[in-house]
């Protein structure tokens, strides 16, 4: 029998498959890592150091995502050096842009200053646009971090608000890199990367573009990664908090693919759109799927059943409508038979909905007159 | 698709023809840069267009349109002439292998070349590509199927993968990209005119008998109905009286529009089923509004027969109903009780009377939806259809012959023209259109010629040009685009005020009644 492969995480020991880092076998095992910039599916990069360990033996701390488990290693995942390790890097993070979240610099008297140049830039008198919703900010509180410790680094590049679908808050960005995983890695469009490299690195599209002049197919995966909304969609940025919205999982209406969707409705619209990762599309979707819902609130929905008089169409009531066309198909069927009548069913509404109309053709008109666009 | 989504990542040599995935099925073409960026695998993209799928092909192979069955029987025959193909599967799987052979005998790759215009070499290196392939898929859409020839192009296809050995593994399989939602849920509720649920044919007095039983009536029609591509001729001369149209706008999206319009109004009723008042709406004596995907319960089959949930998220608006619900109410009208409490109470029903769904409830599917045939509540479903045997027990191999488009080029209507989607709208465009950033993206119809063309015609980028068919004609603003051949413009079909099935054919393929919507011959010229 091959000899297991056994690694010791705070004291416990578990097997892991070869090639396991050391994140996955912990996670595996229901051992908390935190994370920020790692991406399942995507190469470990290792950037934001976030999800550093102890290994017993190790000249340093060694990012678990990037690292792979090795027989009898020892690892600690919340050991002193570690906490004071996460903690700096959360430290240098939130000092790196506009973090205006109560977090930030709860205990310092340039508070006030700081959060009046935020809104400034933001135009708004709000906190943080993704207050609630921010990977940084969750750790920040898990580890009981406030980002006064270092001066501000500022803002080195303007918000770009130029393009459809996305904001991109270059404020704050913390180039993690998740989108420009999600980009090259998950939908491979290859429409952005790190610039400038060094002390101004930024994410670029095509040599320093807006999105809408780059090779950006706005398929917003990079939205959905980023742990601090720095990519932001143009209708939820300060518009829509999270605990306002209420989620419903549900499949795509738009190509074949049926991807899973989670809609977020706030007073009985939806307003946002996610990709589940889950089977078919894996958190995926395409720009249609992600931004392509506002016919669903649209003003040109049809409310009431019409009958056309005189070339004019009138309102009129379910009973008044459903009796004349079942007055009028009966009539029909009588004078010129069933297969005087035909019915388009759709590709586009349900499979009870497509039953129904296959049961009524069949049943009711008793013909086999029934097609749908599935040619076009 | 035989096989899953998934699937695709793990196939070493994938062949995408007729579809132009990264703007029609964004998600999917995922999985195809996926494998050849990290697994190696190898793309051959086969198409009349440079799509953007080719910056990740190894091989791209343009053909002249309407040539399908030419390079895939020269692909056959390279493969057969080598000795490349599966002889184990070819011996235990198929039959009629002989037939085949000597059909494809005379498509050696410099005939093909004459007919596709596609380069000998890069045929017979593309065939051996595959052949050699240990999980082959073959992955198209409606750039095959939208051909006086579909079915043939399709049968061609499964002639290759069968060859090949590709066919009941995984990663490998013939794969239909499906365009809507739940085109695959309407073909297997019966929503065509010669099957009920599951295909069973409306001929088969057994299946009549069964279906009679379970929704107590007599007398079910044993003849075959009309498709939409008959019916609506029917309806120009007379012999169809009314129609029922629910959630479609053939006003847009049918072939040869003009004609449509005229045989709509020669109906003496025609009721309309849409969430909004559309082009064809707008032709209709009754319009009934009715509730969207994010307003019901339900479920959808997505292109790789998987069942999945649709749920409510909205109240759907004004008094707007569901679907089924506003049929039922028709049909009770017309003194047939239908009366449902939900969707689910139907979906029920539908397992009743359809084999394949029958072991699906909404319960197994509340997580990850289910692949069909799936016959019984055990059963774990199909992601992978064909494996070990056919349906049918071997699989036929169909000897076919190249027939070319039927309409070609001539002085008067000098170029070919394909008909396609955009990235950013769908299909008519009632529902993309209501979207600022998509309209900003994609805003209206334009003409894509190559540099060469557009320099004999004298045209600048941007300029409006006239383009013309023998059926009507239509304005657009020229495109100028590596992405076009020379000799073949392409149009977007979405926008209703050029509506490019103005120009379309309406000749169809004999077997499946598909209009020709992929090639016809028109003019282009100064407007």
């Amino acid at each position: 029998m091959a000899e297991k492969n056994i690694i010791t995480i705070n004291g416990n020991d578990f097997a892991f498959e070869p090639g396991e880092t050391i994140l996955e076998v912990a996670r595996r095992n229901f051992v908390d890592i935190p994370t920020l910039c790692h991406l399942k599916g995507a190469i470990p990069t290792g950037a934001c150091r976030v999800c550093v360990v102890e290994v017993e033996d190790a000249r340093s701390l060694l990012a678990s995502c990037a690292t792979p488990a090795t027989d009898k290693m020892v690892v600690r995942t919340e050991s002193k050096l570690v906490v004071d390790a996460r903690r700096l890097i959360i430290q240098l993070l939130l000092s790196s842009g506009n973090h205006n979240c109560a977090v930030r610099g709860s205990d310092d008297s340039d508070w006030t200053r700081f959060q009046l140049n935020v809104q400034k830039d933001d135009h708004s008198d709000e906190l943080c646009p993704v207050w609630g919703d921010c990977r940084l900010q969750d750790l920040a509180y898990q580890y009981q971090v406030s980002g006064d410790i270092f001066p501000s680094t500022g803002t080195k590049y303007p918000l770009e608000d130029v393009n459809p679908f996305v904001v991109r808050d270059f404020s704050r960005c913390i180039l993690c890199g998740r989108c420009v995983q999600a980009c090259n890695d998950i939908q491979v469009n290859n429409a952005i990367n790190f610039g400038y490299r060094g002390a101004d690195t930024k994410i670029i599209a095509s040599g320093d573009r807006p999105l809408k002049d780059s090779d950006c197919v706005f398929c917003g995966e990079c939205v959905q990664v980023c742990p601090v909304n720095a990519l932001v969609e143009k209708d939820v940025r300060y518009q829509v908090r999270p605990w306002e919205t209420i989620k419903t999982r549900t499949t795509c209406s738009y190509c074949g693919v049926g991807c899973q969707l989670e809609l977020h409705v706030k007073n009985d619209q939806v307003v946002k759109v996610d990709g589940v990762d889950a089977a078919p599309n894996y958190a995926s979707l395409c720009v249609k799927g992600r931004f392509g819902y506002h016919f669903i609130n649209s003003p040109d929905r049809l409310t009431k059943p019409l009958i056309k008089e005189n070339g004019e169409f009138r309102e009129a009531t379910w009973d008044e409508a459903l009796d004349l066309v079942a007055k009028k198909f009966s009539e029909i069927k009588k004078n010129h038979g069933a297969d005087s009548i035909g019915v388009l069913t759709s590709a586009r509404i349900s499979n009870e909905d497509n039953y129904i109309a296959s049961k009524f053709t069949r049943a009711v008109l008793k013909t086999n007159n029934i097609d749908h666009c599935a040619r076009l | 698709m035989t096989n899953t989504i998934a699937c695709i990542e793990k196939s070493d040599v994938i062949l995408v023809t007729g579809s132009n995935t990264t703007e029609n099925h964004p998600v999917i073409s995922s999985f195809m840069k996926r494998a050849v960026k990290f697994k190696d695998a190898k793309v051959i993209l086969v198409d009349p267009r440079r799509v953007k799928l080719a910056e990740h092909a190894h091989k791209y192979l343009r053909q002249n349109l309407g040539t399908d069955v030419a390079w895939i029987n020269g692909m056959i025959y390279v493969i057969i002439n080598e000795g490349l193909y599966d002889k184990k599967f070819v011996e235990e799987r198929t039959e009629n292998f002989e037939e085949l052979k000597k059909a494809v005998e005379k498509y050696k790759p410099d005939y093909v070349e004459q007919i596709t215009g596609i380069p000998s070499r890069d045929l017979t290196e593309s065939a051996r590509m595959f052949a050699n392939s240990k999980n082959g898929s073959i992955v198209y859409c409606m750039g095959i199927t939208q051909h006086t020839t579909g079915t043939d192009n399709v049968k061609s296809l499964a002639n290759l993968s069968m060859i090949c050995g590709h066919l009941g593994k995984e990663g490998g399989g013939v794969n239909p990209l499906r365009g809507q939602n739940n085109v695959q849920g309407a073909c297997d509720m019966g929503g065509l005119p010669n099957v009920f649920m599951a295909y069973q044919p409306v001929i088969d007095e057994a299946a009549r008998k069964k279906l009679e039983e379970a929704w107590g009536v007599e007398n079910l029609s044993p003849n075959p109905g009309l498709v939409v591509t008959e019916m609506i001729p029917k309806a120009h001369s007379g012999e169809v009286k009314a129609m029922y149209i629910i959630g479609e706008n053939p006003l847009v999206s049918d072939a040869d529009l003009g004609h449509v319009e005229e045989s709509l109004k020669h109906l003496d009723f025609l009721v309309v089923q849409d969430i909004f008042l559309n082009e064809t709406a707008q032709a209709a004596d009754v319009v009934l509004p009715s509730a969207c995907f994010a307003e019901k319960e339900g479920t959808f089959s997505n292109t790789e027969r998987r069942v999945q949930r649709v749920r409510k998220a909205v109240n759907p608006p004004g008094q707007a109903k569901d679907d089924w619900w506003i049929t039922c109410e028709i049909g009770t009208r017309m003194g047939y009780e239908m009366k449902y409490q939900n969707s689910e109470e139907i979906f029920e029903e539908i397992r009743k009377v359809t084999p394949s769904y029958a072991g699906i409830t909404y319960d197994r599917i509340e997580k990850e939806g289910i692949h069909w045939p799936c016959p019984n509540i055990e059963h774990p479903g199909t992601p992978i259809l064909h494996i070990g045997k056919f349906t049918r027990g071997k699989g036929v191999l169909h000897p076919i012959e190249y027939t070319p488009p039927a309409e070609q080029t001539d002085d008067e209507y000098p170029f070919y023209l394909t008909t396609g989607r955009l990235l950013y709208q769908y299909h008519s465009g009632t529902m993309t259109m209501k979207t600022e950033g998509l309209n900003d993206r994609a805003p209206g119809t334009y003409v894509e010629i190559s540099p060469q063309d557009a320099a004999k015609l004298n045209l600048i980028d941007g300029e409006k040009v006239k383009v013309a068919s023998r059926r009507g004609e239509i304005k657009a603003d020229v495109k100028i685009s590596d992405k076009a051949s020379d000799g073949t413009v392409f149009l977007p079909f979405h926008f209703a005020e050029a509506a490019a099935n103005r120009l379309t054919i309406g000749a169809l393929d004999p077997l499946s009644k598909i209009p020709a919507f992929k090639v016809c011959a028109v003019n282009v010229s100064k407007s």
